[in-house]
């Protein structure tokens, strides 16, 4: 069963979530970098210039799971810059009110990508993670509130500007509210459908349809 | 704009991510194929680099060091694609037995039908080891609260032997008061309704 919370637990993608979809997907989000050292023979990757090789200087926006390799401690073969996101502009509206941002637009997995952004040396960093911590403690309130108290309604616009993380929260809540509501109502004493062979079912049913039509 | 290596194998991982819980994709064979392709592009080319080093060149480190990571990446993605299914092949034993819906059978690959029928079997052999007789572990996923049951047949199934030797007869909308035991499996099928 895949969790989201191994997504952001770590900062290098450890042993622990090194099949889970989510991290492979968080790692997957890019970062402004600069290359430092000469990167030969690989200069058909830049598609903006004719060079053989890649030139120090050159600007590209590389993955996590590649620029986490090229920027270590031991070797800079690129240099990172904090991605926009995460600056100072930005962390300016996160403190003047988290609640409005959308985060789910500033890439979907805000939590976790930050949390990755520590593994770098940037000095900005300490700055990043208190201030995702910040925002995350701002924004819980509403989510746990929301989360307990929508029953059997359409929650899309509770959860359109949460990020990955928060909704799976959310979604915890709901299930805990759902469980609860059913418990009071005596639904389980009741054998029931498993979920998985009723939206199979459910989807047959829809394909038969539109195969009819 | 750059170009990148594993933008393949990341499509293998999103098609899973957007399928949900209970179903999978046609096993993507084709792109599968085509990582591989890339992974053995790549190796072949770290092969000429680390040549040409202990020949002599300097300054090839960097570039092997992003086709490393590459290939890593890609490892990464291929894996957890495979395991991932694989997961929820497994999860689907629990929920829809032994016999798989056709429809999901479909997807799946010549070596995951294998994986599936192995795992009932060495699931089946653990079960009646457990005590004297055997315990069916995917019964009673809920503790029980009475031995017989009510139950209307929602399908047309035909004839139905229960454990004593008695025939029942499931039409659609009849109702039964028939031992708990027996049909828990329909009723998660959703052969059955329990009536309460």
């Amino acid at each position: 069963m895949s969790s989201t919370s191994s997504a952001y637990t770590r900062y290098a993608s450890t042993a622990e979530n090194y099949f889970n979809i989510e991290d492979i997907l968080t790692t997957h989000e890019k970062i402004p970098s600069k290359v430092e050292q000469p990167i030969l023979r690989l200069g058909f990757m830049d598609t903006s210039s004719d060079n053989k090789d890649i030139q120090p200087g050159t600007k590209l926006d590389l993955p996590f799971w590649l620029s986490s390799s090229l920027c270590t401690r031991r070797r800079r073969i690129i240099s990172i810059d904090i991605p926009k996101f995460y600056k100072d502009t930005d962390r300016e509206i996160l403190r003047a009110d988290a609640n409005v941002v959308d985060l789910h637009k500033h890439g979907p997995f805000y939590y976790a990508f930050g949390t990755k952004l520590l593994h770098f040396d940037n000095p900005e960093v300490r700055d990043v993670a208190e201030s995702l911590l910040q925002t995350y403690s701002s924004r819980f309130r509403k989510i746990m509130d929301s989360s307990q108290n929508a029953y059997n309604e359409d929650t899309t616009h509770l959860t359109s500007k949460l990020d990955e993380s928060e909704r799976s929260v959310f979604k915890a809540g709901q299930c805990g509210l759902n469980d609860f509501q059913s418990w009071q109502k005596r639904q389980t004493l009741k054998i029931k459908m498993s979920d998985m062979v009723a939206n199979h079912k459910k989807r047959k049913r829809q394909e038969m349809e539109k195969d009819n039509n | 704009m750059a170009k990148m290596f594993g933008e393949k194998a990341l499509e293998l991982i999103r098609e899973l991510h957007r399928s949900s819980e209970g179903t999978l994709p046609p096993y993507n064979d084709d792109t599968l194929r085509q990582v591989l392709e890339e992974m053995r592009a790549l190796y072949e080319e770290n092969q000429k680099d680390v040549g040409a080093t202990v020949a002599g060149e300097q300054g090839l480190f960097a570039g092997v060091q992003f086709r490393h990571a590459s290939l890593e990446r890609n490892k990464r993605c291929l894996l957890a694609y495979l395991y991932n299914r694989i997961q929820r092949i497994r999860t689907m034993r629990w929920e829809f037995g032994i016999a798989l819906p056709k429809d999901i059978k479909e997807n799946l690959s010549e070596q995951e039908v294998l994986w599936f029928n192995k795992y009932s079997k060495g699931l089946g052999d653990y079960m009646k080891s457990i005590g004297d007789a055997g315990l069916d572990l995917t019964q009673d996923m809920q503790p029980p609260k009475s031995l017989y049951i009510e139950v209307r047949c929602l399908v047309d199934v035909g004839e139905f032997e229960t454990e004593d030797g008695t025939i029942i007869l499931l039409k659609k909308n009849s109702q039964h008061f028939l031992r708990r035991s027996q049909c828990e499996h329909l009723i998660r099928q959703g052969i059955l309704e329990h009536i309460v």
